[in-house]
């Protein structure tokens, strides 16, 4: 078993008191709580602080975590002999498990055990899990294997960690920070309690062409000027493939195309829209019979775009 | 080791709950959801039906609000406020990808 210094991890003294404890805490969570901080590695540092508190903030478990000793972070330790008979019961093993789930273990016991000896039912623990897939996968539905590595309890409350494979078919409807939720894939229930439930949170990658906003997407649309001045029959691209569009005649730079229904597909129904965002492009590089041509037109046009700084 | 093969449900506003299932699937007692629904960090469907019914999103809010209850300690009006206030954050931040979204690129 790894060593975890929980003092270290909470900038505390070995000799804190459960008021510093809990003061120490109280700011590291503010700084590091994923739902609260934006520290991109926030949610690991919250879950070991979290984990250093579990312990230090209950005497019994703080006491027994004294006991295991001061070691290096991260350097392989057996606990004093007899620590697991005193605290973990007989048949205990410390071979697969985490210094988390030993604590943790300490607390279910102690739950499931009840007030008069009997055996409480518990719920299984419910796991979140950040899923990144790409926008194709997205719209066509897709599906994902996680490799998870989970405590799980014996029938004397004792941990092991084990490893889980699960294929996920995650259903088409998907788009950026939707939940799935899995029913039945968390953790194992205790003594008839429910098995926990999986939530996926969707993370999309970027793509290089589409934008998402919700189910919409949005695609830059390049025209040359004479296509947005006489308008155009444009291939664009989507994502069940090309879809001819429309240019009308006098299109200006910044206005929306929409294509309906080629954005992701929603969970009840239908689908979003796509939206092509028209940007008037010039070559930066020009022949002589373009000039030429430039020169004619610009020589013949009689259209002001700025006529309105004249006006104000 | 075996493979477990599994399909998820979205959780979208078009699914629905009932208050006990809601309870069931965040651990929370249904005593203390009642609090949070008259604190207005839940909204049922239609408050004044007989059954309370809630959009399957909401199941996102309830879990949140259980984080933050235990992991800062806190008493149902300031769970209230602080879901509150990041609901606000979440509108915000999804206004800012929206317009990000719109915002045509350089072209280069």
């Amino acid at each position: 078993m790894k060593y975890k210094d929980y003092y270290a991890i909470m900038g505390l003294d070995r000799k804190a008191t459960a008021a510093e404890i809990k003061k120490a805490y109280r700011k590291l969570a503010r700084k590091y709580h994923p739902d609260v901080s934006k520290d991109p590695d926030g949610e690991e540092k919250f879950k070991e602080v979290a984990e250093a508190y579990e312990t230090l903030q209950d005497p019994e478990k703080r006491a027994a975590y004294d006991q295991l000793g001061n070691h290096q972070p991260g350097q392989d330790f057996r606990p004093p002999p007899d620590w697991g008979k005193e605290h973990g019961g007989p048949n205990f093993s410390f071979d697969d498990i985490d210094l988390s789930d030993l604590f943790a273990a300490f607390s279910g016991s102690r739950q499931r055990a009840g007030q008069d000896g009997r055996k409480v039912s518990m719920p299984g623990q419910d796991y979140e899990v950040n899923a990144h897939i790409t926008l194709e996968e997205a719209y066509r539905g897709t599906e994902l294997e996680l490799n998870l590595s989970v405590p799980e309890y014996d029938e004397n409350g004792l941990p092991r960690r084990v490893q889980r494979a699960i294929k996920v078919r995650i259903p088409k409807g998907a788009t950026d920070g939707q939940r799935l939720r899995l029913s039945g894939k968390g953790g194992k229930g205790m003594n008839g309690g429910r098995d926990g439930n999986l939530y996926l949170n969707i993370t999309l990658h970027p793509h290089p062409l589409f934008r998402v906003s919700g189910h919409d997407l949005y695609l830059d649309l390049p025209l040359a000027p004479w296509e947005a001045v006489l308008g155009a029959t444009i291939q664009v691209p989507t994502l069940s493939g090309g879809v001819r569009l429309k240019v009308p005649p006098g299109t200006r730079a910044g206005q929306q195309l929409r294509v309906a229904e080629r954005g992701l597909s929603k969970p009840h129904a239908g689908a979003g829209d796509l939206f092509a965002i028209v940007q008037i492009a010039v070559p930066t590089v020009v022949g002589d019979q373009e000039r030429a041509l430039f020169k004619a037109l610009a020589d013949g046009s009689t259209f002001n775009p700025r006529g309105h700084f004249e006006r104000s | 080791m075996q493979i477990e093969q599994t399909e998820g449900l979205w959780l979208y506003e078009h699914y629905e709950f009932s208050l006990a299932e809601l309870a069931d699937l965040s651990g929370m007692p249904e005593t203390e959801l009642r609090e949070w629904v008259d604190e207005g960090v839940l909204v049922p469907i239609d408050p004044e039906a007989a059954q309370w019914s809630f959009g399957a999103d909401r199941l996102v809010t309830v879990r949140l609000a259980c984080r933050l209850r235990k992991d800062f300690d806190l008493e149902p009006h300031s769970v209230a406020l602080l879901v509150m206030l990041l609901d606000r954050v979440h509108e915000l931040e999804a206004e800012v990808r929206d317009l990000g979204a719109k915002l045509p690129r350089v072209l280069r």
